[in-house]
């Protein structure tokens, strides 16, 4: 089994990551509180669905937050490249609908990497690029006693092996801890 | 030509210019906190007539009369409504200056004619401000004193060469002297213009001094006295001509870089910064190329603001070439000046240029952040604010647990007051694991909102056994399940 302090906070920095499932907006929050400074949001203008900063400011500081809206998925790749080149913000999400092209997830990672620059896609599940540096899969798991229980997969990681772990949010520490799996 | 000058006195300017808004049926007065007391500053005329003057505090004023209406005075719009009177004025002359804080004066020296002589003008002006909501007293003479102490004193118009009968009968007070002078001339039984006028000059400049008597001189014209009219706003525009064109888009920063070096060196000396800047370039063809750059933060330093305008400038069709360049700040805001120190921070810096260029990409609207807001309300508790025009505010309190995401309110077929233990949510059929709550928001009756229309809810937040944690809530009074949020 990987050690998960090993891959998590994202080990390459300055590359393009993907997250998909239920937890994936959890991920992003938790990661972006763990980098620290300004994140960049990007997603598309007509999405119902909205995050609610009173319920992130639990995981992450709504100040740090920009969040651009774009008409569609070309624009919200535009942004979030513009972004990752510029280096002023520590991490770029990005929301996206459709599969990334190898051309656009390429273009991305040389962003990031010019920018000094993390890169984060929300995808949905199925939707993953070959560019990508890690794929992660996160769901929020039943546990009676715990109500912030989730399960984080590495389903990709071109840099090292894979691997999954319980984890949960401890509100004390505002940090992310693996749970010991000897419990079960 | 004989010099004729008009001088407008509003006495009521303030309380006249609040009416004119929202007007009053009353005695209406504005206080103003002055001397350690709430005092009248500006009455109307009905409150004029119960008794109450200006400076008088405002709690005797209410013992006086019980109907007093009142707001507070704001005198910069005060201010700056004199200023656009003014402006208003130049349609009479084009030399007007302000007299005071409640006056306007006019050098309408040859300019009469055009509205039907003096008298005609006159009667226009007072025709125009009275339907406009304001008292006004005019004074028309040879002099700015002159023409003062008639709108203050008397209200006349002296007749060219005429000065000294028609202001001879006005009180010493017609002459601008100060309070102390005014007082010393009437003990010595000096009340009337006329009676300073006669006496011997040196024995009045000994014993009051060069004042007195300058004032005379001024109204009666041996003394000239300037009207300075307002000068115009700066202007935030330079341009080049180029003696032959260009084309490259290099070229043009370059030309550019000069027209921002010599705007900006304008910008810092009025301590401005430009928000939004316009960039025209013109063709040899006559035709225009408009290159407009939105600014994230009001801004006045080249280096960091000709990077941003290489993207628009890339995408200018040059044609055969281009031989003017103009630059112009079409909208700009105070920028004081600031210390530079060690500890200052430059971090936001790149935040704020990385803003400009997304907002010249997908509009400086779409670039939004959160800031907190006193509701309860789920929908309410945040505004959404444009990052350009907002700072980051803070700190973002949560009384009790919050979902991550929140969505339109997505029906599901329940019963009961409890959560149901088994339910269908976007194709996915769950089982309640455990319920916490209920917490009762009530909706906010001050504000209407359609989506509250359903009344009370009692909110539910239910781990299922599959893993989603929901947020549900329940509507008392017409009964229903919803789903309006996701915890992380």
């Amino acid at each position: 089994m990987n050690n998960f302090d090993a891959t998590y906070p994202l080990p390459k920095k300055y590359r393009l990551h993907e997250v998909c499932g239920p937890g994936a907006l959890f991920f992003a929050f938790s990661l972006g509180a763990r980098m620290g400074g300004p994140v960049l949001w990007v997603r598309e203008r007509w999405q119902t669905d909205r995050m609610h900063p009173v319920g992130f400011s639990t995981f992450f500081d709504a100040r740090n937050l920009l969040e651009a809206t774009a008409k569609e998925q070309n624009e919200v790749l535009n942004v979030a490249e513009e972004a990752l080149r510029s280096g002023s913000v520590s991490l770029v999400v990005m929301e996206l609908r459709k599969p990334l092209s190898l051309t656009a997830g390429r273009r991305l990672q040389l962003a990031a990497k010019d920018g000094k620059t993390t890169a984060l896609a929300l995808i949905s599940e199925g939707m993953g690029s070959n560019a990508t540096e890690t794929r992660w899969k996160c769901a929020p798991v039943f546990d009676p006693s715990d109500s912030t229980l989730q399960r984080w997969k590495l389903t990709k990681n071109k840099s090292g092996t894979l691997g999954v772990w319980d984890v949960r949010w401890d509100a004390n520490a505002r940090r992310i801890i693996v749970v010991s799996k000897t419990g079960e | 030509m004989q010099t004729r000058v008009v001088s407008l006195w509003f006495p009521r300017l303030a309380s006249d210019r609040a009416l004119r808004a929202w007007p009053v049926d009353a005695p209406f007065a504005l206080t103003l906190e002055q001397n350690n007391a709430n005092r009248l500053y500006c009455l109307n005329q009905r409150a004029q007539q119960q008794g109450l003057h200006r400076g008088m505090s405002y709690s005797d004023a209410r013992a006086f009369c019980a109907n007093l209406q009142s707001r507070a005075a704001d005198v910069s719009a005060d201010q700056r409504f004199q200023r656009a009177l003014a402006r208003w004025a130049t349609r009479y002359c084009p030399w007007v200056g302000t007299e005071g804080d409640d006056g306007l004066v006019l050098n309408i020296t040859g300019a009469a004619h055009l509205f039907g002589g003096e008298a005609a003008l006159l009667s226009d002006m007072r025709q125009r401000l009275t339907r406009a909501g304001l008292s006004v007293c005019i004074g028309l003479a040879d002099t700015r004193g002159a023409a003062w102490g008639l709108a203050h004193y008397g209200e006349g118009c002296a007749a060219p060469g005429q000065t000294l009968n028609s202001i001879a009968a006005l009180p010493m007070a017609a002459l601008r002297l100060d309070d102390k002078t005014n007082v010393a001339l009437q003990r010595l039984g000096l009340r009337r213009i006329a009676d300073l006028a006669v006496l011997p000059r040196p024995t009045v400049t000994r014993r009051f001094g060069p004042e007195v008597l300058l004032r005379l001189d001024q109204a009666l014209g041996d003394q000239p006295e300037q009207i300075s009219p307002l000068s115009d706003p700066p202007h935030y525009g330079v341009r080049i001509t180029l003696p032959d064109p260009i084309g490259l888009s290099a070229d043009v920063m370059a030309g550019t870089q000069r027209l921002l070096e010599q705007l900006c060196a304008k910008l810092k000396a009025q301590e401005m910064g430009a928000r939004i800047l316009r960039l025209t370039l013109r063709r040899v063809d006559q035709t225009h190329q408009e290159v407009e750059l939105r600014l994230a933060r009001s801004l006045r330093d080249t280096a960091r603001i000709l990077p941003l305008f290489q993207r628009g400038v890339d995408r200018v069709d040059a044609g055969f070439g281009i031989d003017q360049l103009r630059l112009e700040a079409t909208q700009v805001e105070a920028l004081p000046l600031q210390q530079i120190n060690h500890a200052s921070t430059r971090k936001n810096e790149g935040l704020d240029d990385l803003i400009t260029r997304l907002g010249a990409r997908i509009g400086l609207e779409n670039l939004q952040r959160f800031l907190p807001a006193d509701s309860h309300i789920p929908e309410r508790s945040f505004i959404i604010a444009s990052a350009a025009y907002s700072a980051p505010a803070g700190p973002w309190v949560t009384m009790r647990p919050r979902p991550i995401r929140l969505f339109p309110p997505e029906s599901i077929g329940g019963t009961g007051t409890r959560p149901p233990l088994h339910f269908r949510w976007r194709r996915m059929s769950l089982t309640t694991g455990r319920a916490t709550g209920p917490e009762r928001i009530a909706p906010e009756w001050w504000l209407s909102d359609e989506n509250w229309r359903s009344g009370l809810r009692d909110y539910w937040k239910v781990d299922t056994r599959q893993g989603r944690r929901l947020w549900l809530f329940y509507t008392p009074q017409s009964p229903g399940w919803f789903v309006q949020g996701e915890f992380a």
